[in-house]
This record gives structure tokens, sequence and C-alpha cells, in this order.
């Protein structure tokens, strides 16, 4: 599938280099989204990675979108050596089940699994970091192991804890603070995933990879629980 | 520098806000910022700062604020109610304020996002590169949240002498006056392929209404369902300011400046960013009508709104506030001094002694014509021959150079005879409207000072 520009009004376009969630496509997306920051297009504000696609914003008044189509096109056909950043590893200590991890009985009744397999099967894969999004510093990771797959809640919770780590279909991620969520939250995390006062501001980036490593859970204090209601 | 304001009442919702605060939207942060940028640009113009210095963002019903030091402040955007001390202050004009007074910011009356600006700026911390309030991730702004009772606000330092930049006023016809309904201007996509032919004409070609699921993030609309070809939706992508994505009920959503950085629904078109302005100003209850245009247009359109912000930075223009007269009595001469402080409202120095006077407007002519202002066409007529219409009521609406102006009565009144009607060329001083006005009363009220 060639590469689709699809504006996103006048001041964004979005660069689509395929339909599905695949690491592949995720790297390429990646390595093109840095060629354009390389590239260093007056006009353009920020370049912003997902799953298979990435947006540029830009200003209007300094770039036009075919202007700024012509220079991606040549960018995308001059594909020179990209080094991409080496990705790095982040350990994220996760306590699971009990209290940190409400729904590992359900993932483990949902899969057939022991609760036990299900830590083991979830800690032991290396996951990319797709893309940041829904909450600030709230990571896309994934793949998650076949085994491990399953639907979100019926209905989501109103309140998710800062630093529950959920899975829900071949994702999993980490809720970086208190708020609404439907995954499936089997652990909890004490490391701080997103802080304002640091530039960059998340501790994930695109592109990163990250390894959850199983911890006890008396070595932190839990944090409030989980509710149905708004408090 | 120092302290402007203490919080006595914050209001439905207020919030500190800039022009946004871009580059950070990959780790998931909106760039949040004014829903309304040319209301928060022109209140800061009209106080002497940059275009984008941090303002106050008042949501449906403003603050009450304490005067803690000598300031000057403005407001645009959402018409509000807006009084020092009992004395209405207009919008578009700055006051100065003086350590003590009450600033009470009432209802809007129409549009829903007033901009409070102060000169120097609403001096809060910047974080990562801005000043504005995200309020999904709870920081920036002031302490991350909505303002609370008590908040204590500082300002930083003015451009200029405060007493000299007071009565900087907007001329009336470059004030933004949003029609309703209001008529947004769009560019198909970035999913428009994602919805057949029917879905993108029933999308263009109806009216939807602004429900009450509407705030920062986005504004659920209501009205003929939009279908989709396979469902709503998509591998998650990035979310754009403007966006309307259609979740499966067919119901369009307004993306605005706190939305999520990313997600998972088919975006049928984009709001142009000359109209984004609009999208903060929509209330619930308000009719929104979608129109394509082509992306070299879009462009066109934002250089025209500069052009149209430049043409408010020129236009801006001090009034004289105070004029000194002189009173002769007798065979001698009285020096009076008066400065209008507000709608009708005016201190008098004379003799030593301060008075406060308010004067309504004298009773009008019998009947008189109204007469075109502007050259241009009219969209709207509002009211019928024979209609009572109380002060204020909107009248006519013309638009001019793509910008839609409503003529509104400065008094109650009936419609006598209509001479226009809708899609009409009118050039300046063609007559509208003949219409016989009512009473009005007198009512001058003296005050020691």
């Amino acid at each position: 599938m060639g590469v689709r520009y699809l504006p996103a009004g006048d001041a964004a376009l979005t660069v689509e280099l395929g339909s599905r969630i695949s690491l592949p496509l995720n790297q390429r997306v990646r390595a093109f989204a840095q060629r354009v920051e390389e590239a260093e297009i007056p006009g353009v504000i920020e370049v912003v990675p997902t799953y298979r696609s990435f947006t540029v914003y830009f200003d209007p008044l300094l770039l036009d979108l075919d202007s700024l189509i012509r220079r991606l096109r040549a960018l995308e056909a001059n594909r020179g050596r990209v080094s991409l950043a080496p990705s790095r590893i982040v350990e994220v200590p996760v306590v699971y089940g009990g209290a940190s991890g409400p729904d590992l009985p359900s993932v483990a009744a949902l899969t057939g699994l022991g609760e036990e397999e299900v830590i083991q099967l979830h800690s032991r894969s290396v996951y990319h970091v797709y893309m940041l999004g829904f909450t600030a510093g709230f990571p896309y990771l994934g793949p998650v192991h076949p085994r491990l797959r399953v639907r979100r809640l019926e209905t989501p919770r109103l309140k998710v804890p800062a630093g529950s780590v959920g899975i829900a279909g071949n994702q999993t991620g980490i809720y970086p603070r208190e708020s609404p969520g439907g995954w499936r939250i089997i652990g909890w995390t004490p490391l701080t995933l997103f802080d304002h006062t640091a530039d960059p501001p998340a501790i994930l980036r695109p592109g990163d990879r990250v390894r959850f490593q199983p911890v006890e859970g008396g070595e932190w204090a839990r944090r409030s629980g989980f509710s149905n209601r708004e408090s | 520098m120092g302290e402007a304001f203490r919080v006595l009442e914050p209001g439905v919702l207020t919030t500190v806000q800039d022009l946004g605060r871009w580059g950070y939207q990959r780790y998931g942060v909106p760039p949040s910022g004014g829903a309304d940028p040319l209301g928060l640009r022109i209140a800061n113009l009209l106080v002497g700062n940059g275009e984008g210095e941090a303002v106050l963002e008042c949501t449906g019903l403003g603050p009450t604020l304490e005067v803690l030091g000598d300031c000057l402040v403005a407001l645009a955007g959402a018409e509000m109610e807006v009084e020092a001390d009992g004395v209405a202050l207009p919008p578009y004009i700055s006051h100065l304020l003086r350590k003590g007074q009450l600033l009470r910011c009432g209802i809007s009356r129409s549009g829903l996002r007033g901009y409070l600006a102060v000169a120097g700026g609403v001096d809060v911390p910047p974080l990562l590169g801005s000043r504005s309030t995200c309020l999904p991730a709870g920081f920036g702004g002031y302490q991350g949240r909505p303002l609370q009772k008590g908040d204590i606000l500082r300002r930083g330092e003015p451009s200029g002498d405060l007493q000299r930049m007071r009565g900087r006023v907007l001329p009336p016809l470059l004030r933004p006056s949003p029609a309703s309904p209001q008529e947004v201007r769009v560019l198909l996509g970035p999913q428009h392929d994602y919805f057949p032919r029917r879905g993108l004409e029933t999308f263009l070609h109806s009216p939807y209404q602004v429900t009450s699921k509407a705030d920062r993030m986005g504004i659920r609309l209501e009205g003929p369902r939009v279908p989709h070809r396979k469902g709503p939706d998509i591998v998650s992508d990035a979310l754009p300011l403007g966006g309307i994505q259609v979740p499966g009920d067919g119901q369009p959503i307004l993306l605005l400046n706190d939305r999520q950085t990313t997600g998972g629904y088919a975006k049928i078109a984009t709001v142009i960013t000359a109209d984004l302005w609009r999208l903060g100003q929509l209330r619930p209850g308000d009719a929104v009508r979608f129109r394509a245009v082509a992306a070299a247009e879009a462009q066109r359109y934002r250089r025209e709104f500069e052009e149209g912000i430049e043409a408010i930075r020129r236009g801006i223009t001090i009034t004289p506030s105070r004029r000194t007269y002189g009173l002769l009595w007798e065979d001698r001469t009285i020096p009076v001094a008066v400065e209008e402080i507000g709608v009708g409202a005016f201190e008098v120095q004379l003799g030593g002694r301060t008075h406060q006077v308010r004067i309504t407007p004298p009773a009008p002519p019998a009947a008189r014509e109204m007469r075109a202002p502007l050259a241009g066409v009219v969209t709207a007529v509002h009211v019928g021959e024979g209609e009572e219409v109380p002060h204020g009521a909107r009248l006519v609406t013309i638009a001019s150079m793509k910008v839609e102006h409503d003529l509104t009565a400065d008094r109650a009144g009936r419609i006598a005879k209509v001479h226009i009607r809708a899609g009409q060329e009118v050039h300046v001083g063609d007559p509208l409207l003949r219409w016989e006005a009512g009473e009005s009363p007198v009512d001058i009220s003296d005050r020691d000072g």
C-alpha cells in the first residue's frame, strides 16, 4: 500500500503508511516521521507519530498543504539511511493482582489460564511503544501474547487509579493519571509516567520498549482504590 | 507586576489560557489554549498586550474579582455583562480599575466564552512553553485547575502607562459577531472515504444542534444521522483541532482544545482554522451548518482572517475619556471635569466634589428609519412588521466582506415597516426598517463622591 496524504484541515496533514497495527509498519512510520523532523521544514510545528500514520501540524500562514505534500513526497522517494534513535528499554515494576489488579481473576477466567500464568505471559514480553495518546503520557504497548487477548470491560470504570496497568485485545498500557477507563486492570506500577515539570514530560516515547517486572505489593503503599462512582 | 485579583466567586468555569501549548501532542498532551482564539487575541490587543498573553477564559457566567492593585482590563468574545461597583463596563473597551473595586462578570448574553485580559497578562508560571490550563492532565494555568474562591491572581508588567491606555476601544463594525445558525467551513477528511456519498450529503446539508454535552474537549452535536460505509472504527490516529469525528451513532463530535491527542473514530471533516473561533462560542441549543471548501480557499480565508486581526489592531483607538468644560455662571467660568466611566455613567468633578451621574438616552422621535451602516448582503431579517422589540434585540444581519454584522435595537420599540428581505444587497444609507421607538426614561442619579 502506498503512502496516503490526508489533509486534516488547513493546519494538519496525516500521512498514512498502512491500515493495520504492526510493528514493522510502526517502525516505518517512526523513521519517516523522523526524516520529516530532520528536514526542518519552515512552518512545521510538530510531528505526531501514531500506529500506522503520523500527523504533521503546521502554520498555514507559512506553509500550504500542496507544498508540504511535495516536500514529503520528496522525502518519501529519497529514502536515505535513517538512523533511528536507538530504542531504549524501560523497566516498569508492577504489583500484579490483588487490590492492585482487580481484573486479574477475570482475565484468568476469560483466557483459561491461571493467575500466575497471566502474570508470567504479561511480564515475559518486551513491548513496543506504538504511540502515546488517550491521556497525557498514556503509552499504547504491544503486541500482547495471543493467549492473553481479552475484550474490554462491558462498562468502563469511571475511575482507574494512576499507575494502573491494563490490557485490552492486542494492547497493554499504563494509566499515568486517574481517569476513566475500560481496559482490564491486572496490576499497578509506582512509576511516574508523566511529569509536567520535565521536558519531555513523558518517560516513554514512541519507539521505546517496555518490560514489566513483577514485584511484591508490600514494597509500596497502595493508592486510593477503584470506583465506579464519581467522587 | 504584582497582585491583580482575589477570586470571590469563580464563575462556572474560569481558566487561564493563552494560544496553547504546541509541540507535545506526541506525548499525549493536548494543546489547550483559548477555545475562541479571536476573542482572546482581541482582548489582549485592547489592553496593550501581545496578542498571545494569558487571559481569563470565562464560560457562561464569569467570576467576581476583588481588585488588589490598579489594573487595566478589557473583555472580548462572548457578550458578558461586566460591571465594577455597579457601573456597567462595556466589552471591547479597556477599563482602568482601582485597588479595592469589585469586578463582577455576569452571564453571557450571546456566545459562550468571554475573554478577560489584563494589561501585562495573567502571570502564572509557563509550563512546557505555555500558560494555558490543561484540564485533562491537571497542569498549567492556575495550579492546573479552574479558578476557585480565594485564589490570588498576579499580573505581568503592562506595556505602557495604564492611565494612558484606558479607553482603548474597538469600533463596533470591527467586532466579530457570530451569526446563528452558524455556518462553519470545513475541509473534508481525513477519513471522508469512510462515509457513503449520502453520508457526506447529510452532513453538509443538515443543521446540527449543539447538545449539552459540550466542554473544552469537544462538542457533541445532534441531528440527522450520518451513516458510515463499514462502521466508524479506524486504527487510532491523531485528532486535529476542529476535527469532526462520527462515532457509531452517526452524531458528529467537534474536537476542541482539550481533546485527546489520538482517537479511533473516522473523522469526516476538519473545521478550517479561520472558523475555529466560532466553535469556542457555540452554546447548547445553537444550530450549526457545515460548508465544505477547498484547501486553497481555506488558506485564503485564513489569510483574510489574519488581515481582519491586523485591521482590528490598527482600528483600536483611544477615546478621550476625560474632558474639561467651562460652566458659565453669571460672570464666572467654573471648570467641570467629566469622565466617562461606564455605559452612560460619568464622574463629574465640580467645585472640589465628585458626583456620579448616569444618563439614559433621551426619548427618540416617534418614528425613524434605520439605515444600513455598511454595504453588504442582508443574510437575515429577524423581525416582522408590527413586532415589538426589546432593547438589544437583533433586527437585521448584514454580511460584509464575509463577516456577518448584527444590527440591534438601541432601544425598545415597534417595527412599523420592513424595507428589505434576506438575500438583498444593500448600500450604505439604504433604509432597512422603519420603526416607532418606545418611551425611554431619563434617569440621572447624583451621588457624592
